[in-house]
C-alpha cells in the first residue's frame, strides 16, 4: 500500500492511499460478468419478495378458505362438467303435494318466516380457480405461494442452524486443537456413522411433527460437512502470520478465531451454506410428504405433493404440476446462484458439490 | 496390514460407543415414556407401574444404560412395541425385500452413468456437455416423490407395463414383475447426480501428464480412454460406490413405501409413526456398526486396488 500524494481539485495535498480490492468487491465484479448468475439472482429475490409478502399475510393470506368447488378446473381449462350423481335419474318435475298428510305441513309457513330472519351467507364456490382447487376446493395458487414461503422458511433456518453448529465447533477443533479436537473429531464420527436418514428419523421419532422441530431435527444432522470444512480452513488459517500478529499484540483466542480468521473464511461457509439450503428444502419436501415434517395445519411442496398424488388417479394433475413447477424454478434459480456465488468467490472452489 | 487391521478395529469401539449413548440419550431423555406408548390410551395408572418395572424404567440410569448394552451385544432387542414381533426377526425377513431393490438400482446407477459421465467429460465445453449439465441441474431440482408418482401414474396406471405396486415371496417373480419399475424410476433419478460426480472425476483424469504422454506416443483414443484413464477413474468411483453401500441396506424407503415393498427402509418409517422405539435404536445401532465395517473393508480394498496407498 503506498501514498500518494495527488492534487484534488479543492483540496490540494490530500493523500489517497491505494487500497487493494477486498474479497467480496472482487467476488461481486466477477458476479457482475456472469448472466446466468444475474438472471438466478433476479428469480431468487423475486421468490423472497413473494415469500416476505406472504408471511406478512398480504398474499396467500386466506389458503384455508374454500373458495372453489372440490377439484376445481385451471381457468385455462374452464368449468368441469356436471356429473352425474347416480345411475338412478332423479326426476325433475315439482314435488307431489303431501300436505294432506303431513303432520308438520301447516308450522312450514311459520317456520319459513322465523329463517328468513336470520342472515344467511350465500357463498357462490367458483367452478375455476387460477390454478385450480385442490379436493376440498382450497385455491392451488395460494397454496403453492404459501408453501414456497414455509419451505423455502424451514430450509434456509435449517441451513442457518446447521452453519452455526458447524463453524464454531469447526473453529474450536481446528483452532484450539488438542483434546478439545479430539472430542469434537470423535462427535464427528459419531454422527457421520450413522446413515443421515435414519439420524432423522431417530430424531423424528423422538421430536415429533412441526416446523420448529424439523429445522432442529436438520440442522442437528447435517452439520458435519460443513464442520469438516471450517476445522480445515481454521487449521490453515491458524498458521498464518497475521494471527500471529494478532496474538504478538495481545489479541484474545476468541478475538483471533471469530474477528481475525472468520471473515476470511466466511466465503467458504456462504458457499457451503447455500449447498445446504438446498439439501434442506428437498428433505424438508421429503419429511413433509412422509407427515414428520409441518403440522396438519400447514401447507409446504410436501404436503401438496402428498395430496396430489391420490388426486392424480382421479385425473386431476393441477396441484402436483404447481408444486413441481414453483419447487422446480427456485431450487434450480437457487442452485445456479450458487454455483455462481462459488465461481465468482473463489474458482478454486469447483469440487464442493 | 494386520497391525493397520488392528488398530482400526480398536478405534471404531469409541465410536461405536458414543453412537449406542447418543441412541440411548436421545430416546431416553427427549422421547416419550415408553411405558405410555407400550400401554396404549386406556391403560390404567397400575398397568402403566407394571410395564415400567418389567422394561426396568424405575432403575437408575447406568442400569439401563447396561441394559441397552447388553441387548445390543446379545442381538436380542426383545419385540417390536407395535406388532410384538421379535425384532431380530424383522430384521431377517425385511432385508431380503430391500436388497433385492437396492442392489440392482446400486449397479445399475454406475453402469449407466459411467459411460454418459465418460462422453461428457470427453467432450467437455461442448454444446453436448453443457446441454448435458443444464439437464442434470433441472432433473435435480425436482423432488424424487416427483418422478415416483408420475412415473408410477404413467408407467402402471397408464401404460399398465408394470404392477402398481406389490411383492410377491418368490425372489425370480420380484426380479421380474416388481423390481423393474422401482429400479427403473431410481435409477433415472439417480443418473443426474451419479453422472456429475463421475464427470468431475474423469475430468480429473483427462487433465494429468500420463494421458499426454500416452496421446504423444502415439496410442490411440480408444486405449487411452479405457485401458488407462477409466482404471485410474475407478478408483474414486469405488470409493463412492462403497460410501453409498450402508445406504442400501436402510433402502430408500421412499421407493418402498410408494411401491409397498416389504423392506428395512419402510419398516423404520413404520416404526416411527407408531413411536416402536426397539426397531428404531435396532436399526441405528446396527446400520452405525455396519457402516463403520464398510468404511474399514473400503480402506482395505483401496490399497489392493491401488498400490501406491501407504497406510499410516
Amino acid at each position: 500500500m503506498s501514498s500518494v500524494l495527488v492534487e484534488q481539485g479543492g483540496r490540494p495535498g490530500a493523500p489517497v492511499i491505494e487500497r487493494s480490492e477486498g474479497v467480496w468487491h472482487a467476488a461481486w465484479r466477477r458476479f457482475r460478468a456472469d448472466r446466468v448468475g444475474l438472471v438466478s439472482l433476479a428469480i431468487v429475490i423475486a421468490f423472497l419478495v413473494l415469500i416476505v409478502l406472504a408471511a406478512l399475510g398480504f398474499t396467500a393470506r386466506d389458503w384455508q378458505r374454500e373458495v372453489g368447488v372440490p377439484n376445481a378446473p385451471p381457468t385455462l381449462l374452464g368449468p368441469a362438467p356436471p356429473e352425474a350423481a347416480g345411475v338412478i335419474e332423479v326426476p325433475q318435475g315439482p314435488n307431489v303435494d303431501l300436505s294432506a298428510v303431513d303432520p308438520l305441513a301447516p308450522r312450514y309457513k311459520e317456520w319459513e318466516e322465523r329463517a328468513r330472519q336470520f342472515k344467511t351467507e350465500e357463498i357462490v364456490k367458483a367452478e375455476t380457480l387460477p390454478l385450480g382447487g385442490d379436493r376440498l376446493g382450497r385455491d392451488v395458487l395460494s397454496k403453492a405461494v404459501k408453501g414456497t414461503q414455509i419451505s423455502v422458511f424451514v430450509g434456509v433456518l435449517a441451513a442457518v442452524v446447521a452453519t452455526l453448529i458447524g463453524t464454531v465447533l469447526g473453529a474450536f477443533a481446528g483452532f484450539i486443537g488438542g483434546k478439545v479436537n479430539d472430542f469434537l473429531e470423535w462427535l464427528y464420527n459419531v454422527f457421520e456413522a450413522i446413515p443421515g436418514i435414519l439420524l432423522i428419523f431417530a430424531f423424528a421419532a423422538v421430536f415429533g411433527r412441526g416446523i420448529g422441530t424439523v429445522v432442529l431435527i436438520l440442522g442437528l444432522t447435517g452439520w458435519t460437512g460443513l464442520y469438516r470444512q471450517v476445522r480445515s480452513e481454521f487449521l490453515k488459517h491458524a498458521q498464518r502470520e497475521y494471527v500471529r500478529s494478532a496474538e504478538a499484540i495481545g489479541a484474545s483466542r476468541w478475538s483471533r478465531m471469530f474477528r481475525h480468521i472468520l471473515p476470511n473464511v466466511s466465503h467458504v461457509i456462504l458457499v457451503r451454506m447455500s449447498l445446504l439450503v438446498v439439501g434442506f428444502i428437498k428433505a424438508e419436501v421429503i419429511l413433509s410428504y412422509l407427515g414428520l415434517g409441518v403440522p396438519v395445519d400447514q401447507v409446504s411442496w410436501g404436503t401438496m405433493l402428498a395430496e396430489a398424488q391420490s388426486e392424480l388417479i382421479l385425473g386431476h394433475w393441477w396441484q402436483l404440476v404447481a408444486a413441481t413447477v414453483f419447487m422446480a424454478v427456485f431450487v434450480t434459480a437457487f442452485s445456479l446462484l450458487t454455483d455462481a456465488l462459488r465461481d465468482a468467490l473463489d474458482p478454486k472452489l469447483r469440487g464442493l458439490e | 496390514m494386520a497391525a493397520y487391521l488392528i488398530r482400526r478395529l480398536w478405534q471404531m469401539i469409541p465410536t461405536l460407543a458414543g453412537v449406542v449413548l447418543l441412541v440411548f440419550v436421545l430416546f431416553k431423555f427427549f422421547g416419550g415414556d415408553p411405558a405410555e406408548i407400550l400401554g396404549g390410551l386406556n391403560a390404567t395408572p397400575e398397568q402403566i407401574d407394571a410395564i415400567r418395572q418389567q422394561l426396568g424404567l424405575n432403575e437408575p440410569w447406568y442400569v439401563q444404560l447396561w441394559i441397552f448394552v447388553k441387548s445390543i451385544v446379545t442381538f436380542d432387542w426383545g419385540k417390536s412395541w407395535a406388532t410384538n414381533e421379535a425384532v431380530s426377526n424383522l430384521f431377517a425377513t425385511r432385508l431380503p425385500a430391500t436388497l433385492t431393490v437396492m442392489l440392482p438400482i446400486l449397479i445399475l446407477d454406475v453402469i449407466v452413468a459411467l459411460p454418459i459421465a465418460m462422453w461428457v467429460a470427453y467432450r467437455r465445453g461442448s454444446l453436448a456437455d453443457r446441454t448435458i449439465m443444464v439437464v442434470t441441474t433441472v432433473a435435480l431440482s425436482i423432488s424424487f416423490l416427483v418422478y415416483i408418482i408420475v412415473g408410477q401414474y404413467l408407467f402402471g396406471f397408464q401404460l399398465g407395463w408394470f404392477p402398481v405396486q406389490g411383492w410377491s415371496d418368490s425372489t425370480l417373480t420380484n426380479l421380474t414383475t416388481y423390481v423393474p419399475l422401482p429400479v427403473m424410476l431410481a435409477v433415472m433419478v439417480g443418473i443426474a447426480p451419479q453422472t456429475r460426480l463421475y464427470r468431475t472425476f474423469f475430468l480429473d483424469e483427462l487433465g494429468q501428464d500420463y494421458v499426454r504422454t500416452a496421446r504423444a506416443k502415439g496410442l490411440t483414443e480408444g486405449p487411452v480412454l479405457f485401458k488407462h484413464v477409466l482404471r485410474n477413474a475407478m478408483i474414486p468411483i469405488l470409493t463412492n460406490v462403497s460410501l453409498a453401500l450402508p445406504s442400501v441396506f436402510v433402502g430408500s424407503f421412499l421407493i418402498e413405501v410408494f411401491f409397498s415393498i416389504p423392506g428395512l427402509g419402510r419398516e423404520v418409517l413404520l416404526a416411527v409413526n407408531r413411536s416402536d422405539y426397539p426397531v428404531i435404536q435396532a436399526v441405528t445401532v446396527y446400520l452405525a456398526a455396519l457402516t463403520m465395517v464398510i468404511n474399514l473393508a473400503t480402506d482395505v480394498l483401496f490399497k489392493l486396488v491401488d498400490p501406491r496407498v501407504v497406510f499410516k
